[in-house]
């Protein structure tokens, strides 16, 4: 109980106020609108509006994600399955043999990829502006 | 052969003194693990914002800097990117402090000047990484990371400070 009074105590506003003024609430205030602001502009994905897909080394086709499709392709291997719905894009069927593609699931995001080595087909996520594909530092 | 008596002042003693402070709270931040490279609470800094606000703006600074280079020495890091990332952060908050010292100090405590210090600090560092050690956009992926570690290590700090010049005034 004795505890819990000092600490009200310490909460009191006009023993605070030789540690926070007004202005500083103030800082504190715009800084985290800041850093807030600062999150929202340089962290935010873009939404991919199209899919790229690359047979060999050649582009095979364009399409915008807004249309429910399947896409079958003739690879090297054989036939895979490309399922676009929902804004979103998938390799449905591959007939590779690890089938990192497939579990790759649905891609939405501007700079995604799935990339089927074996088979030789790939599908990236294309955005109005080019994201980065990898970064470290 | 004659030696030469370097003479030193009242004030010579003070600064060293105060360094050593901050050298030491340094070195003790420089073996705590950080969860990403560059987040640091900064702590040498109370040293210098106390200082601020105890003798002056030029104390202060002489404190900072001798605490940049001693600490760099007795890490092995002089001259190497740590070195300078840590030199142009301290000159960059010195900057920032020489100007926010002109604020109202009826309405800005020390909260204040050790968020824009820290502010000032993260920004110098980040200016160095993009322009010479990462020369790449992808840096401004951190920029947001680490302006929040500086908004609540410098809201810290400067609460710390507030603390140690109310009790130092009581």
């Amino acid at each position: 109980m004795l505890n819990l009074r000092r600490y009200l105590k310490a909460l009191n506003p006009k023993l605070m106020t030789p540690y926070l003024f007004v202005g500083d609430c103030l800082v504190l205030l715009a800084s985290t609108l800041l850093v807030g602001y600062l999150f929202q502009t340089l962290w935010t994905n873009e939404h991919a509006a199209k899919v790229q897909i690359r047979l060999g080394d050649k582009i095979y086709a364009s399409y915008s994600l807004n249309q429910q499709r399947e896409i079958h392709i003739h690879g090297k291997l054989g036939d895979a399955v490309i399922s676009i719905a929902q804004g979103k894009v998938r390799f449905a069927k591959s007939p590779c043999t690890m089938q990192y593609c497939v579990h790759q699931g649905w891609l939405s995001q501007a700079g995604q990829a799935a990339i089927c080595l074996p088979n030789q087909i790939s599908l990236e996520l294309i955005g109005a502006a080019q994201p980065y594909d990898t970064l470290n530092y | 052969m004659k030696l030469t008596q370097i003479q030193t002042t009242a004030e010579d003693h003070r600064i060293a003194k105060l360094a050593a402070f901050a050298i030491a709270l340094h070195l003790v931040e420089a073996v705590i693990p950080s969860p990403l490279p560059g987040v640091k609470p900064g702590i040498a800094n109370i040293v210098t914002l106390y200082v601020l606000y105890q003798y002056g703006f030029a104390t202060a600074a002489w404190v900072s800097i001798l605490r940049v280079f001693a600490s760099s020495l007795l890490l092995g890091q002089f001259l190497s990117p740590t070195f300078v990332l840590s030199l142009t952060g301290a000159l960059l908050s010195l900057g920032m402090l020489w100007l926010a010292m002109r604020l109202p100090k009826k309405w800005f405590g020390p909260i204040s000047l050790s968020v824009f210090a820290a502010f000032a600090h993260i920004a110098g560092q980040l200016i160095v990484v993009r322009l010479w050690l990462i020369p790449h956009v992808g840096v401004v992926y951190l920029v947001p990371v680490f302006a929040l570690a500086a908004l609540i290590f410098g809201m810290i700090n400067g609460f710390i400070t507030a603390k140690l010049l109310k009790h130092k005034s009581a």
